[in-house]
Order: C-alpha cells, then structure tokens, then sequence
C-alpha cells in the first residue's frame, strides 16, 4: 500500500511541463507521465525509504511462489491502489522502463544483446518476461527527473510573490523490475540526495513514496560487471518485493521474497504459495549463471591509483575518441548533476526557476568567472571517471559506479570505462609504487 | 500582423517590466540570402507575438510590416548570408544602424546551404542555369553575417526554433544572458527520455557533434541528426566520423552528411573536406 504521507496531499493537477525553451515535448516527456492516480493516504506503518531497516523475519516467510497469472493480479492489484506501475516494456526497439498495465505489457520473449556503443533486442525462444538484463535508461527518470520546476513568481502591484515552491507532487509509483545493481544506485542517490541535512525534496517525494519490486537477474549482459563492484547479482535488501523469474520443466514462476511489511500484505493478497527446495535451488543456479561475466574492473586501490594519475598518457588517447556528447552521464543511473536556468517571460512579469540534468561533458557545467575551466575532453573525461571511481568515495563513501555497464553500451564512441582502467593500470604510475 | 504605432498602444506591465517605459526597443529585420524561413518563425510565435509588439517597437520587418521606421535599431536580426557585392556593402550599413546585431539560422551564421557552392565554380553555374548570365553578378562564396560585420549573437537552426528566439527577445528586454545552451544534441535526446537510434539501431546519427536547440527533433521521429544547428561548442568530428565508418558509411555519404545547412561552419567544413580527401 501506499506510501508515505505524513501530510495528506490534496489531490493535485498533473504538473505543467516545465518552461523548456527548446522543446515544451521534452519536458512533458520527461516529467510524470502518469496522470490521476495520487498518492494514497498513508496505511502502511513504514515507508520505502526504510525498507532496509525493517527487521523482516525471513525465518517465518519463507519465499512463496507466484506463477504469471499472479503477477498479473500484483500489477492489477498495485494499479487499484492508486499505484503508477513502471516496468519494463519494448519502445523503439529497446527495453524501456515506461507506464505498464498489465502482464501483456512486458517484454515476453525478449532480450537484450549489448557491448560497447551497440545494443540490440532480440527475440529469443525463452518465454521469461525478465529475460533482458538492462533497461535503455535508469530509474533516475522516475526519482531524479531529467527536468523539474522549482518555483515560480509573479510580479503583482509592484511586488515579487512566489506562487509555488512546493516540491512538486509526485504520483506513488510502483518500480517494477529493479535490478540489484540499480538498487545499488538508488541507494547511491539516497545518500547523495537525502543523506545530508539539505534534502531535495523532488527526489525525497518521489523516492519514499515508490514501491519496489526487484527483480533478481538470470544472465548479464556483455557489459555487466555488477560482481567487480559487489552490487550484483544477487539482491539483498531495499526492496518491498523481490521476484526471480525461473523457467524451466517445472513452469513458468517467480520466486518471491517479501522485504517489508507492504511486501508482505501484496504476497497475502495474490495468494501467494510458499517456494520448493527446488525452487530456492534454481533461484541459486540462476544467480551462479548471471555472476558469470566477462567484464572486470579491478577495484583494488582504485582510488589512490586515479589520484596519483592525473596525467597518465591514457587520458589524452580517450580524449582523441570522447566526443563530450553526456550520453555515459545522461544514462548513468548515479549521476545526479543539475543545472538551474531561470527564465522570465516577454512582459518580464512571471518568472520561473528549472534545473535539468547536466554533465560534466559540457562547457557550462565548469564555467566559472571568466571561462570554463575544463576545456579538453581529456579534462573532462577526467572529471567523470575520477569522479566515478574516486572521489566519490570520499564524498559519499561508496564507489560512484554499480557496474551496470550504461555508459559503456551508450557511448556513442565505444569508450569502455572498464577497458580505459585496465589501460591506465597498465601503462601508469602504480599506486604503491 | 497590425503595424506598431511609434508611440502607441500602451505596454502590460509597463515600467514594472524592468524595461524603460519611455523608449521601447526598436527591433529591425533584415534579409540577405535565404529562404525567409528564420524570419516567419518570429511570426509563428502566435502566443507570445502580441506580448513582444507590446514589448518592442518593431520598425522595420518588410517581410511583416509596411511601416518602415529609420534607424538606429536596438536590435537587428539578420537573416541569410552574403553572397553579392551589394549584400556585403549592405550589411555594414545594417551593422551601423543596430546596436545589438543578432544573426536568425544557419544562413546568417555559417553560409547555408547555399555554401555548398563554395566548393564549386559559380561561374560554369551561371552560365548553365540563367538564359542572360550577363545580368547576373554574385560572389563565389556563400558566406556568414560574422565574416563581415562583429556579431552580438548568433542563434543556430534550419530553421531557428522559435522559442529560443522569444527567450533571446526576452532575455535582452530585461539585459540578462540568454539560457540557449551550447553543448550536444544527446543532453536532450537522453533527457527526453529517447533510446539512441545510433546505437539500437545503428542509425548514422550527427547529433553528438551537433549544437543543441531542435529538442531532440529528427532522433525523436527515428531520423539521426542532420546537424541543422551547427557544431556543437567543442565538437569532434574526427572520432564521430570513425565511429559513423563503423556503421558502415562510406566516405562519400560523411562527406555529404558535414555539408548540409552548415557546410560552411568551418568544423563541419575540415570534416566534410577530411573525407573528401580519403
Ligand atoms: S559509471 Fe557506467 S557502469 Fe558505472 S554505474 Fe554509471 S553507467 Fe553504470
Ligand atoms: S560524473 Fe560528472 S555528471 Fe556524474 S555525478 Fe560526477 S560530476 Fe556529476
Ligand atoms: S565517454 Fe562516450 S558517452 Fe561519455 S561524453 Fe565521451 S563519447 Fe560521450
Ligand atoms: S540518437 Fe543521436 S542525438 Fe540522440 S543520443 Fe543518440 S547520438 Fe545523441
């Protein structure tokens, strides 16, 4: 059930599209496209944002067993609750995460072939409906919109008035199908988003009012590494509900496990049955299959290594093939930069303040007094990459990269962060040296 | 569209726009060698255009207006780019009369399409095309408004997008700097949510090396970019082109992919001749 509402909202409008200048399409596209269903007042004791903290006695739920007919009464079910459901689907020849209604909705018989700036969906014999390994774009499209109103203001009888500097309301959404490595960078968002005492609050409303239901994975693409980085396969915690899907002689079915006491009240509802030994024992051979994969990031004394090389004579060679075009930031699902552009209209009488992702590809991202201080690709690739593996520890305590592998698949120019560490490593100044 | 009276129709807001109340901007167009397409966009802006009459004096518009006030101008937009001897004396004249000169799309910024003649002999063009040649006299390059006259701003696009020229009018009523980014088309796409056709689909896409403003409009509709806005602020072509080979195309269709509406901007120009040469 839904969510946390310690205020009750009054059911509000869909939200304008924000003031995009170049595109009013985009920003209708990028913000909520559901449109009615609100936030529930709150019935459940916890919200999402604890689900981790809850201590679930797993002892006493066993996994239970749902066949599809079931999950097809989940969804029903979350979608009576006032739930947006989003899950994976096929647009424009990839899997998507988008608004889904119903089991029809998922891709059946579909998977995803990756490897550096090239990705392909494919049909394939199997019937799973989680047979892919990635969705094209993260869940960061649903919790840290690519673009978002802050406020806006009005000059009235000589005077400046705010009209509005709410967060900006968010539906209650159901995530269906988070993969372990991008419940590894929601948790990455978490902290850098909320865990400090400024939080933000388009974030914060979107994130404790989502549901999750993970979705453990089977294979792994050619550009996973989840299991160099430790956030992968296997999914431990921060969901309300975690699925994996197994075919196999035995049927078509998904494994249950409740991870919060909202997981457990969805189990109850769709009749769930407990699991098998032999359930539980696919559920493990499927894992061992996806922890297979062939790429690696060595992560020991990373950091350090980074830090002792910025002028490793790697860097210029990526810089000759970088475009500076954002696609590894835009798509990856830890990146959390913004911009903030204000904009008046022509009577210079309303006002309106809009962030919207930005990259550290780009000039203006650096632009101090005077100039942008990362002129070359080079700069700026360093900036990303030592972001990423480096500093990032030192902010948030955690490496910026889950190993999903979106920049690698996404750049345009086949730049392979895993490759690039490896050559760096070889051709470098060594960290204990 | 009615004529602005000089003195006339009282402004909304008025002073409390944070604009002079007394003069209203005088805005003026002007048109050299192009297809009018950037200056209808001004007219296309169906909402705000009674705001911006309201807002600004708009004295001298012939492709809008019948009433032509003398200059000087606050603002000048120049459309279309310089291909006759008269057009490059006239435009020193234009840049006398405007204090802020601001170029409308790619003929005015980078040649246009019509530069693709730069790269062939106009006089065997005249000879062929015009039954009396001897009353044609034009240059032999197509050339932008910026090789001959300093430039305040120079809004991109075949044609420009429409909103980024209301928020260059507004932002330059109230003297803040315009929002209209610089860097790639690929922000918007992904921001759009789009899944890249480049790489799902292996469609030679130009939009990583391309200027931003279209709203992601061609990857959006299944088409790649065709760079109608131009070099991106820091564009590598080299690599892109390398990547485009690996998609399988060849060096005749790169060649024609850089000269299109901004053949003559001159990091579309070095790549297009780049491969050309191969
Ligand atoms: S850096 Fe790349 S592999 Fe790592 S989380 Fe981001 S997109 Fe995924
Ligand atoms: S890598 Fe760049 S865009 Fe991503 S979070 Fe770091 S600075 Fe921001
Ligand atoms: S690394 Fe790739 S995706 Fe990222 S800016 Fe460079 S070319 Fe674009
Ligand atoms: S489709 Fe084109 S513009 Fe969009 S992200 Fe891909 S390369 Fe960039």
């Amino acid at each position: 059930m839904a969510t946390r509402a310690q205020t009750p909202r009054a059911p509000r409008k869909k939200r304008e599209p924000s003031p995009t200048r170049n595109s009013p399409r985009a920003a209708a596209e990028a913000t909520s496209k559901g449109n009615g269903s609100q936030p529930k007042p709150n019935s459940g004791k916890r919200n999402a944002k604890t689900a981790s903290a809850i201590e679930f006695d797993r002892a006493n739920h066993r996994p239970a067993l749902i066949t599809p007919e079931q999950l097809e009464k989940l969804i029903a079910t979350l979608i009576n609750d006032g739930f947006e459901v989003i899950g994976p689907t096929v647009r424009d020849e990839a899997i998507t995460y988008d608004p889904v209604k119903c089991v029809a909705d998922l891709p059946a018989g579909w998977t995803d072939e990756q490897e550096p700036a090239r990705y392909r969906l494919k049909k394939s014999d199997n019937p799973a409906l989680f047979g892919y390994s990635l969705g094209a774009q993260s869940w960061k499209t649903f919790l840290h919109p690519a673009e978002a109103r802050l406020f806006a203001a009005e000059k009235q009888n000589g005077a400046f008035h705010i009209l509005n500097n709410d967060p900006i309301p968010a539906v209650s959404r159901a995530l269906l199908g988070v993969r372990a490595c991008e419940l590894a960078a929601i948790r990455a968002q978490d902290r850098v988003l909320l865990g400090d005492k400024y939080r933000d609050p388009i974030y914060g409303s979107r994130r404790e009012s989502a549901l999750i239901i993970a979705v453990q994975c089977s294979h792994a693409a050619a550009t996973c590494f989840c299991v160099s980085i430790g956030s992968g396969p296997k999914v431990s915690d921060g969901f309300d509900l975690l699925l994996t899907e197994l075919v196999d002689a035995n049927g078509h079915r998904f494994v249950v496990e409740p991870g919060t006491d909202r997981g457990i009240g969805l189990l109850a509802r769709v009749d769930a049955k407990p699991a098998l030994e032999a359930d539980l024992a696919a559920v493990e051979s499927a894992l061992a299959s996806a922890a297979q994969q062939q790429r690696k990031l060595d992560t020991a004394g990373l950091k350090e290594f980074l830090y002792e090389n910025f002028e490793n004579p790697q860097w210029d060679k990526i810089s000759a093939r970088c475009l500076s075009c954002a696609n590894c930031t835009m798509s990856c699902p830890t990146c959390f930069c913004t911009t903030v552009d204000d904009a008046t209209d022509v009577t210079g009488t309303h006002a309106e303040r809009c962030r919207r992702w930005d990259s550290c590809f780009t000039q203006s991202f650096s632009y101090i007094h005077g100039g942008s201080i990362r002129t070359s690709a080079k700069a700026r690739y360093r900036q990303w990459m030592t972001h990423k593996l480096a500093a990032w520890t030192d902010q948030f305590g955690s490496l910026g990269c889950v190993g999903c592998g979106r920049c690698i698949t996404w750049c345009p120019a086949a730049i392979d962060i895993t490759e690039e560490v490896r050559a760096m490593r070889e051709g470098g100044v060594r960290a204990d040296a | 569209m009615s004529s602005e009276k000089k003195d006339g129709a009282k402004r909304k807001g008025g002073s409390k726009t944070g604009v002079k109340a007394a003069a209203k901007p005088k805005i003026a167009v002007f048109k050299f060698a192009s297809c009018d397409g950037c200056q209808l966009s001004l007219l296309d802006a169906e909402d705000e255009l009674l705001a911006i009459t309201d807002a600004v004096d708009i004295a001298y518009f012939p492709e809008a207006s019948r009433a032509m006030l003398k200059g000087p101008y606050d603002i000048g937009f120049v459309e279309g780019s310089i291909t006759t001897h008269h057009d490059a004396q006239r435009i020193q004249e234009v840049r006398r009369e405007c204090k802020t000169l601001v170029t409308l799309g790619a003929c005015a910024t980078a040649g246009g399409i019509q530069a693709l003649r730069n790269w062939k002999d106009v006089d065997e063009f005249i000879r062929v095309v015009y039954a009396s040649p001897q009353f044609i006299s034009t240059l032999k390059l197509s050339t932008p408004i910026a090789e001959h006259v300093p430039v305040d701003f120079e809004l991109r696009g075949c044609p420009i997008n429409k909103y980024q020229l209301i928020e260059l009018i507004t932002a330059t009523l109230c003297g803040r700097k315009p929002n209209i980014p610089t860097n790639s088309v690929c922000l918007a796409c992904k921001r759009k949510g789009n899944v890249c056709i480049a790489v799902a689909r292996g469609i030679p896409c130009l939009g990583p090396v391309t200027h931003t403003g279209c709203g992601a409009l061609c990857p959006s509709f299944d088409r790649g970019c065709y760079g109608c806005f131009g070099p991106m602020e820091t564009p590598n072509t080299a690599s892109l082109t390398e990547r485009l080979r690996i998609l399988g195309q060849t060096d005749d269709q790169l060649m024609r992919g850089f000269r299109g509406f901004n053949a003559w901007a001159w990091q579309f120009r070095r790549a297009s001749e780049e491969c050309e040469r191969k």
